[in-house]
């Protein structure tokens, strides 16, 4: 039940999960992931604006998830990390196995991957991960 | 603004009640802190009632008017308070604004989670609701996972070891033997913890608090009207709250809680006390990192300097400052939406000298901290006796 919830969400918001579209403050620049409808800073006194984000950052704290919740069951474990992106925001997410070793400090771009599956009929979701360079 | 007092407190045994519904819970601790108060039912005017999630633990929402009945606070106003895991505390605050505000005089805060009924795994999913859903749990990262995040950014900053957060429990285990409310009696070594399963890297099954049943009461009175139900009212000298954004990702720092720092500073600011007045204190210790983290967001550590601190042994019983007493969350248990109001119930007792073979000698002041999921909720309170 709580992922069809968060499936939802998931397509609502899928332009900026397909193509990391965050949000631009246009007074003070401050950029979002996720983006926002109102700026931390300005509040209502400004404008934002779409903008797309590069996929390239830095890991800035992970961890290997072994007792995942039921949807993630098929995956654990698996490492998930909070990444800064190169503009500024950061953001949490998959790092998928590809040999190389993720630290705090490891660089890493975004790759577009299944992400969990709703059943054996179910849809498939998909989501950028991170995959370390 | 009216000065609050708190005149009666009540506790459940902590743990798998599975004999006791949600309703018989909340009527056993409400029973304690009515007869504790020396008061009847029908002197409550108003009830508070801390719980995070009955809609997915028992299927019951409309929760405040079902306490209320249960009580036997007849027709009273009730309101269910959620603030994920500080929603205890949070009613407690709402308790004393509304007895500060001088609408209602008599108020009951009650918090309650009967959490056993349903599978680790249902109860699991239904504690991650106090992340952000769409952006972290959705991703796969489970609750402990935002724990273990800020733990190892910050064993990378300052050097912290997964020995000092096991000595966070360690420790609270060791007080909870010594607390017949506590859901475990069990001293654990070092040992033990290092070499339970992994959970979500560094944090282990002994980093974190159990699944519990539960709950706590309490009764709020003007203080200038507690000397005549109780001879040892404690005063409550400040009640703060603050917010932060619900994932991680959003915040600047994750080797400590923003709120829990604004919350902290506001509340020494109200009651015009600093950390070195405080002689014990219950922190939100739902993981072994967030111990740490809390002893230094509230002011008594530098950032860094907690673990190795604990691990000395400067946080344990009657030492420098006495951290958890009650066992924490995690030796007590943490029946979630009890939690905030089970903090308040273990200062009150130690600060009247209740608390028996955990008794902090000379306890004046005393300090709870509550925090709702992962830091986006802080509640702060300090309370002190009144002779």
């Amino acid at each position: 039940m709580l992922m069809e919830k968060a499936s939802a969400g998931m397509w609502r918001k899928i332009d900026t999960r397909y193509n990391l579209i965050g949000s631009e403050c246009q007074k003070c620049d401050a950029l979002y992931f996720p983006p926002r409808i109102i700026c931390r800073n300005c509040g209502r006194d400004t404008k934002m604006v779409p903008k797309k984000l590069s996929g390239k950052g830095t890991v800035y704290s992970f961890t290997t998830i072994r007792v995942p919740s039921d949807a993630f069951k098929e995956s654990a474990p698996y490492n998930v990390a909070v990444v800064a992106l190169e503009e500024g925001p950061k953001v949490e997410g998959h790092v998928i196995e590809s040999g190389k070793k993720v630290e705090i400090g490891t660089k890493v771009k975004t790759v577009f991957r299944k992400m969990y599956v709703d059943g054996e009929e179910g849809l498939i979701h998909y989501h950028f991960k991170f995959e370390a360079l | 603004m009216r000065e609050v007092a708190i005149i009666g407190v009540g506790l459940t045994r902590f743990g798998e009640r599975w004999e006791h519904g949600l309703r018989d819970l909340m009527a056993e601790a409400g029973l304690n802190a009515l007869n504790d108060a020396n008061i009847s039912s029908d002197d409550i005017e108003m009830l508070y009632g801390g719980v995070m999630a009955s809609g997915r633990f028992v299927g019951q929402e409309h929760i405040a008017a079902l306490l209320a009945d249960q009580l036997g606070f007849k027709n009273i106003p009730a309101v269910r308070v959620e603030n994920a895991c500080a929603s205890g505390g949070t009613a407690l605050r709402q308790g004393y604004i509304t007895v500060a505000s001088g609408i209602h005089d008599i108020v009951a805060v009650g918090g309650v989670e009967k959490m056993t009924d349903v599978t680790t795994s249902e109860a699991t999913t239904a504690l991650g609701g106090a992340g952000d859903q769409e952006w972290e749990l959705a991703q796969g990262i489970t609750f402990p996972g935002l724990y273990a995040l800020m733990a190892k950014r910050h064993m990378h900053d300052y050097g912290t070891t997964e020995e000092q957060m096991a000595a966070v429990a360690v420790k609270n285990h060791k007080n909870a033997v010594k607390n017949k409310y506590a859901q475990f009696h069990k001293e654990i070594t070092m040992e033990e913890v290092l070499r339970s399963k992994m959970v979500a890297d560094p944090l282990k099954v002994f980093d974190c608090s159990p699944i519990s049943d539960g709950a706590a009461a309490i009764i709020l009175a003007p203080l200038e009207m507690a000397k005549k139900f109780n001879d040892t009212p404690i005063k409550i000298l400040a009640s703060t709250q603050a917010t932060d954004s619900l994932s991680l990702a959003e915040r600047e720092s994750i080797t400590g809680l923003r709120a829990t720092q604004i919350a902290a500073e506001k509340a020494f600011s109200q009651a015009k006390l600093k950390p070195k007045d405080i002689n014990l204190v219950e922190v939100h210790d739902c993981f072994t990192i967030a111990e740490i983290l809390a002893i230094e967001d509230l002011g008594f550590y530098r950032k860094g300097k907690a673990a190795k601190a604990t691990a000395d042994g400067e946080t344990a019983l009657n030492s420098k400052l006495s951290v958890n007493t009650s066992g924490g969350l995690k030796g007590c248990g943490h029946p979630v939406g009890a939690t905030g109001v089970k903090q308040a119930v273990e200062i009150a007792m130690q600060l009247r000298g209740e608390a028996g073979e955990r008794q902090v000698s000379g306890a004046e002041i005393g300090m709870t901290h509550n925090v709702g999921g992962s830091g986006a909720t802080a509640v702060v309170h300090i309370m002190k006796r009144i002779n």
